[in-house]
């Protein structure tokens, strides 16, 4: 049985950080929480914050889980994680402007060309195109996970078009609403200005020579998963939320279709994926995107936030990459960790996984959301030896790591308080300038032993505070 | 504003406007049905009420008779049918998910409780129990949706596509049922009965105290048809509704709208300066008949010109 890092308790006493929060539940009287949590959940369920589940008839709209224990960082752990965060977000941006320009990287001899260029996320179109201010992801959810005795590692870097951030703001809010008393008495950093900082991130990154851009949300429609995230930030930001059907070029630029005639856009702050962007350059049978945005795109006349082709740098198996850019950009160390992983398209790397597969996490590389991967030790004997024939049959496809120990958070479940396992995933934005919100969203995994936090695989959230000095 | 977002907002308010009017009719007919009368009376009513929405063909197709009982579940739980409450309340909760960003918080909360709320009421028994008791939640839900919008909204476009898909669908709905049951008189009612008839015409659309102050004298077909035509004070009348959407095409005006905004004008004016006694001898249901369609040729305009033009 491993040993599993607490968040709140350290060999038996609370930890500094979670005192005050431990003192105000021992006080609060049994049934009141409980009613709280009921609360939460027909508050939620009532403004519809709801997310669709794919393949699931039944509960197409379905609850997050949240729990009303928050996940609390202090002040000291959230500086070195923000440090980490902005250089590792730096290098990943300038490593996509280095690949799609002089590619030094590769004649370094850092980065194998073919890891780059049979990338199936590298996007030929984007070569020697100049993109806004260099930037290419500009909102990157990092997701960051705690093992051992409490080292941070960096588990993977969403670069495409990362979800979550609405929770974090609806969580924060719901906690307020429900127990102001716990806000009066830790000093919790707020984080409801994220969408302000979304915004100004945006316009700082419009075409050059336009003075007072028009952003806009571009969203897959209302059926998508997210969409709730979609509405949500286009309406805090007071930006228009369209659809692919809503757009037009014409004359080497982007329209929205209004009331009162086309208008021209300048920032696209789309949240699907490249594939659907544009049917006349990518997938053709797709009526999300808009013909010819690509074009436009290219000519400098629009921007794209995040850029098309960053999914090159943000692939499972770019990631074992990324402290050698780090290195590489920035001549600096990196300060976050990433987990130690092997390459399966390595033999050696290779032969020590399938011999060692019952006790590693083998994940696709171009796979996401906690589908299609393998949980060695809380896999049966034949789903190993069913994962085993994939991924000799295709080796390359894949990359192991250890089972991490992950951290635990206590979380209210059935039986009580019991802990369970938590990640983080904050978000960094780039533009002119590099910023983010404290903190960033916690996702529980709700079943026990489970290491799954993905929200379609029954992970819940936590609000997330960090505690100022 | 979004064209898609107009078009979204439009078809939200015609829907809860739909979804109560519906409920305004069935409730009527309910109470109605409680009077003593004979079995074909009571068959011709609801059939009457099956003939306001041009629905009888498809329910004919999925029933074998009309009864309440049946007339009932088709105009409430059937999914299929566009004039059914729990369809008019999808829908409209679906329209104002589509562009949740565009409304405030309370008018989406409004609409997606309501839905929330009606699959509860629709499982636990209470239409059948106390059907009144259940319109009368449905029009509340209805008046609840305009107060919060009225109360919440900026008052910028958004509510004026709002208020032009509510009036319009209005105009509609008030002329089909007064066709409805000015063409149920020709069967005969008479005597006494008249003052149920009528009564009943006037409660569907909250006319009935309207009528009492300001007429202050018994119920007569020429003045129920004036009062709901003609008055530019009763709010349900086809004049009203005409002088909210001048009023609101006015105010979304763009470079299209001119020949829109003069078609929906004259349609105001002829209400404007008509006479009961000229309507009511050319026929009132040709009348209503003609009003129907031009309702409806200017929805399609307002269509083309603001919400769902044609690329530029």
């Amino acid at each position: 049985m491993p040993s599993f890092f607490n968040e709140m308790t350290d060999a038996g006493s609370t930890r500094e950080h979670y005192r005050e929060f431990c003192r105000w539940l021992e006080q609060q009287p049994a049934d009141s929480v409980a009613r709280k949590r009921a609360e939460a959940d027909l508050s939620f369920r009532r403004v519809g914050i709801t997310f669709a589940v794919y393949g699931d008839d039944a509960g197409t709209e379905r609850l997050i889980p949240f729990d009303i224990i928050p996940r609390i960082i202090p002040a000291h752990e959230w500086s070195m994680l923000e440090r980490g965060l902005a250089q590792r977000v730096k290098a990943l941006n300038m490593f996509l402007h280095d690949i799609y320009h002089g590619q030094d990287i590769i004649r370094a001899g850092i980065i194998p060309a073919e890891q780059i260029f049979r990338n199936a996320q590298y996007r030929p179109e984007m070569q020697g195109i100049d993109v806004a201010a260099g930037i290419y992801a500009h909102i990157a959810g990092v997701d960051i996970v705690r093992a051992g005795q409490g080292e941070f590692y960096v588990l993977e870097d969403n670069l495409r078009v990362p979800s979550g951030v609405s929770y974090m703001l609806e969580d924060r809010k719901m906690m307020m609403r429900l127990f102001p008393d716990l806000f009066a008495r830790n000093r919790v950093a707020p984080v409801d200005h994220y969408p302000d900082l979304l915004l100004d991130n945006l316009r700082s990154v419009a075409p050059q020579g336009v003075d007072d851009p028009t952003v806009v949300v571009m969203t897959p429609g209302m059926y998508n998963s997210a969409y709730f995230e979609h509405a949500f930030l286009a309406q805090q930001m007071g930006v228009e939320l369209v659809e692919g059907k809503d757009l037009f070029v014409n004359d080497n630029a982007v329209y929205m279709r209004t009331t009162h005639g086309p208008r021209r856009v300048d920032v696209i702050y789309r949240r699907l994926d490249d594939d659907f962007l544009d049917p006349l350059a990518f997938r053709a049978d797709s009526s999300l995107g808009v013909p010819g945005l690509l074009s436009v795109y290219r000519a400098g006349r629009v921007t794209l936030a995040n850029a098309i082709g960053t999914g090159v740098a943000d692939d499972k198996s770019i990631y074992p990459f990324v402290p050698d850019m780090i290195r590489f950009y920035l001549s600096e160390e990196p300060v976050l960790h990433n987990v130690p992983t092997w390459q399966c398209r390595k033999p050696a790397d290779l032969d020590y996984v399938l011999a060692h597969l019952p006790e590693l996490v083998v994940k696709e590389v171009h796979g996401a959301g906690g589908y299609g991967m393998l949980v060695g030790p809380a896999s049966t004997r034949e789903q190993v030896a069913a994962f085993r024939e994939r991924l000799v049959a295709r080796p390359d496809g894949y990359i192991a790591q250890p089972t991490l120990a992950l951290s635990n958070c206590p979380t209210f479940v059935e039986s009580g308080i019991a802990p369970r396992h938590i990640d983080l995933r904050p978000f960094v934005l780039s533009g002119k300038t590099i910023s983010m919100v404290p903190g960033g969203l916690t996702r529980v995994a709700l079943q026990e032993g489970s290491l799954v936090v993905n929200s379609s695989q029954g992970g819940g959230t936590k609000d997330t505070w960090v505690l100022e000095a | 504003m979004l064209s898609r977002t107009a078009d979204h907002l439009f078809w939200m308010s015609r829907y809860t406007e739909r979804a109560e009017n519906t409920a305004r009719m069935l409730d009527v007919a309910v109470q109605a049905s409680m009077l003593p009368q004979s079995p074909a009376d009571t068959e011709r009513s609801w059939r009457a009420l099956l003939g306001i929405s041009e629905l009888e063909p498809a329910y004919c197709a999925k029933y074998p008779a009309v009864t309440a009982r049946d007339v009932i579940d088709f105009m409430v739980r059937d999914p299929s049918n566009p004039s059914s409450i729990a369809a008019c309340v999808r829908e409209a909760r679906e329209n104002a998910r589509a562009v949740r960003g565009a409304l405030t918080t309370e008018v989406w909360e409004i609409q997606n409780q309501t839905w929330l709320d009606l699959q509860k009421h629709l499982g636990n028994g209470l239409l059948e129990q106390d059907p009144g008791k259940f319109f009368d939640w449905v029009k509340y839900r209805a008046h609840l949706a305009r107060g919060v919008t009225l109360g919440t909204m900026l008052n910028d476009e958004t509510v004026n596509f709002i208020r032009l898909g509510a009036a319009l669908e209005r105009a509609d709905n008030t002329a089909r049922i007064l066709d409805v049951k000015f063409l149920g008189m020709r069967d005969g009612a008479n005597g006494e009965r008249d003052f149920y008839y009528w009564a009943a015409l006037l409660r569907s659309v909250s006319g009935f105290e309207i009528y009492r102050k300001v007429y202050r004298d018994v119920i007569t077909p020429g003045r129920v048809a004036e009062l709901l035509i003609l008055r530019a004070d009763m709010p349900r009348s086809l004049l009203a509704c005409m002088a909210e959407v001048v009023d609101n095409l006015r105010a979304v005006r763009n470079d299209m709208s001119a020949d829109t905004e003069r078609f929906a004008g004259r349609l105001h004016a002829e209400l404007q300066f008509a006479r009961i006694e000229d309507i009511m001898q050319r026929g009132l249901h040709d009348m209503l008949t003609g009003f129907l369609a031009q309702v409806y040729e200017l929805g399609n305009r307002v269509s083309r010109v603001f919400l769902v033009p044609l690329a530029a």
